[in-house]
């Protein structure tokens, strides 16, 4: 492993020449963009229509090798009506880092599993299911991970309501 | 490349594989919630056909807290003391990591005496925990004696917390920008005390307990979980290690001092439970040996550089930092708009979550009594996997 392919977490975002692997993975078929909002770690947006295509290729390409799913989780936009799915990779022979944002539509949230590439994946996209009602297609076991199974809503959702919980104070300008 | 996908239904299906030429039945057995290797409120749903395993089917949320909810409603300092009760015995790292994560973010840079003190502190914390750890793995395979060994001698680390922090497990002190407050005047002395106490005693744990023949044959060979196994499950830490991928952040992606002091990663051959204790018994060797190199050198300077009543806004951004804790890796996901002073969204990569599945694939086929080698072989923190 060379120093080169570690992206250095310590040093402050600024705009930097773009990586290779993001100029690489956009010149592609798979409909890539730059995600600007990656902060230090490199980023790419894909649709979901070519998510998985995008997962395996780089699950698979052996000069990529991202051969760890270290996470996967959502965050709720409902100003855009959407959640996009973060799928945090690390490739544990190269070093390298990429952050993976598809937006799914919030009302109709689906996405395909990726279990298949990295297992661990089903038990995260489980977690995800259970907090934010992301239904992964061909899922072998779409139940709730931490709450109960007659749980009703999805409470990382932004407009998530129940009778028992304490909402935050309006911000004071 | 894909791997296998099963099914709920495969998994309670009865398997054709019987145990023995006896006409043997397979049934389910819950291990948990309440039981005492699992270390806290852990239920394992067990397909067992005689002593064999078939499955283990792990059942969380016990003891989910919405952590990451709670997260959305507090400014970045507030969230920090929330991080001490997800794995709590890493609670500094915990604190690290997002003080990290918003240093980063808002591009502020510390200064060498708060990283001293912020590496010095995880290291000691890691032999704590691995101490605790030790004690308890001696107790679950059936011996006592660890146990009181392990606690008697992690007092001595926790006093040396409860003096600098006023915490001795749940602590508070890392901050975005900085440190609490400075160290205790004896820290130093303390420090180095606590460190030759350690190592002597390390010595006596592998005269009491790695020497011990029953403890090796209930791990050797036992649960052995493959490189590639532990990669696809993303499985982080000692136990990744064990298995063979010298994958330690320490060394790959050096945060804090780490990139100035020595230490070798502690790797495993084979992947079995005697290899994960062995790997955190040498582990707790090299921490030793980083605080002692850091120890007479920590340079003068402020220690809290970010004034604490500041507003702190992070641009709008997703960013992801993590760090090494006593169980694998430690990941945050923090999600700003760029306009308020709380995180728009909070997500907490946790070692624990991760590395609980693996317990699947390594005790499939062996017995009962082996199962709780290998939970306490993994290390779990419940609180952490439930968060």
């Amino acid at each position: 492993m060379t120093d080169a392919d570690v992206p250095s977490p310590d040093e402050p975002a600024e705009p930097t020449p773009r990586n290779p692997l993001i100029e690489a993975l956009i010149a592609s078929s798979y409909g890539v963009t730059d995600d600007p909002l990656s902060g230090s770690n490199p980023g790419v947006r894909v649709p979901v229509e070519n998510l998985y295509d995008l997962l395996a290729h780089l699950r698979s390409e052996p000069s990529l090798a991202f051969n760890c799913l270290l996470s996967h989780t959502a965050v709720d936009r409902p100003a855009d009506g959407t959640i996009e799915l973060l799928y945090v990779l690390q490739s544990l022979s190269t070093g390298q880092r990429l952050l993976v944002t598809c937006p799914v539509n919030r009302d109709n949230a689906s996405a395909p599993t990726v279990c298949g590439l990295w297992p661990i994946a089903e038990w995260q996209e489980r977690e995800v299911f259970d907090l934010f009602g992301v239904t992964y297609e061909k899922h072998p076991d779409l139940r709730r991970v931490f709450l109960d199974d007659d749980w009703r809503g999805y409470p990382l959702r932004k407009d998530y309501q129940d009778d028992f919980m304490l909402t935050p104070d309006e911000p004071k300008q | 490349m894909t791997a296998p996908i099963r099914t709920l239904d495969d998994r309670i299906r009865p398997s054709d594989t019987p145990d023995s030429p006896l006409d043997t039945q397979e049934y389910f057995i819950n291990m948990g919630p309440q039981h005492p290797a699992t270390h806290g409120v852990l239920r394992l749903m067990l397909k067992l056909d005689g002593e064999t395993i078939r499955e283990v089917i792990p059942v969380l949320g016990y003891i989910h807290r919405g952590i990451e909810k709670m997260g959305e409603a507090m400014t970045y300092r507030q969230f920090v003391h929330l991080t001490d009760r997800i794995d709590y015995l890493s609670a500094l790292v915990n604190n690290w990591v997002v003080a990290r994560g918003v240093e980063v973010a808002t591009g502020t840079e510390t200064n060498d005496r708060i990283e001293y003190i912020r590496t010095i502190f995880a290291e000691i914390e890691r032999i704590q925990s691995h101490m605790l750890w030790w004690g308890v793995l001696g107790m679950d395979l059936g011996a006592f004696t660890p146990f009181l060994y392990g606690f008697r001698d992690r007092e001595t680390l926790t006093d040396i917390f409860e003096e600098t922090i006023g915490c001795r497990l749940t602590m508070n002190y890392i901050q975005p920008g900085g440190v609490m407050h400075d160290l205790h005047p004896n820290f130093v002395k303390r420090t180095k005390a606590a460190l030759a106490y350690s190592k002597s005693k390390l010595h006596e744990y592998e005269e009491l307990l790695s020497g011990n023949v029953i403890l090796q044959e209930r791990t050797r060979d036992v649960g052995i979980l493959s490189a590639e196994d532990a990669v696809a499950l993303g499985v982080t830490g000692p136990p990744l290690r064990a298995s063979g991928v010298a994958y330690d952040l320490r060394k790959v992606e050096p945060y804090g001092v780490y990139d100035r002091v020595d230490f070798r990663t502690a790797v495993g051959s084979v992947g079995d439970c005697w290899d994960r204790y062995w790997v955190r018994v040498e582990e707790m060797r090299q921490s030793i040996h980083i605080v002692e190199q850091l120890i007479d050198n920590i340079p003068e300077g402020k220690t809290m550089l970010m004034k604490p009543a500041k507003k702190i806004v992070i641009p709008e951004g997703v960013y992801y930092n993590q760090m090494e804790t006593a169980r694998g890796i430690l990941g945050m996901v923090l999600v700003s708009d760029g306009t308020s002073d709380k995180p728009y969204r909070i997500h907490l990569r946790s070692p624990n979550f991760n590395n609980l599945w693996a317990l699947d694939a390594m005790s499939r086929g062996g017995r009962l009594g082996d199962l709780v080698a290998n939970v306490s072989s993994l290390d779990l923190v419940v609180p952490d996997i439930d968060r």
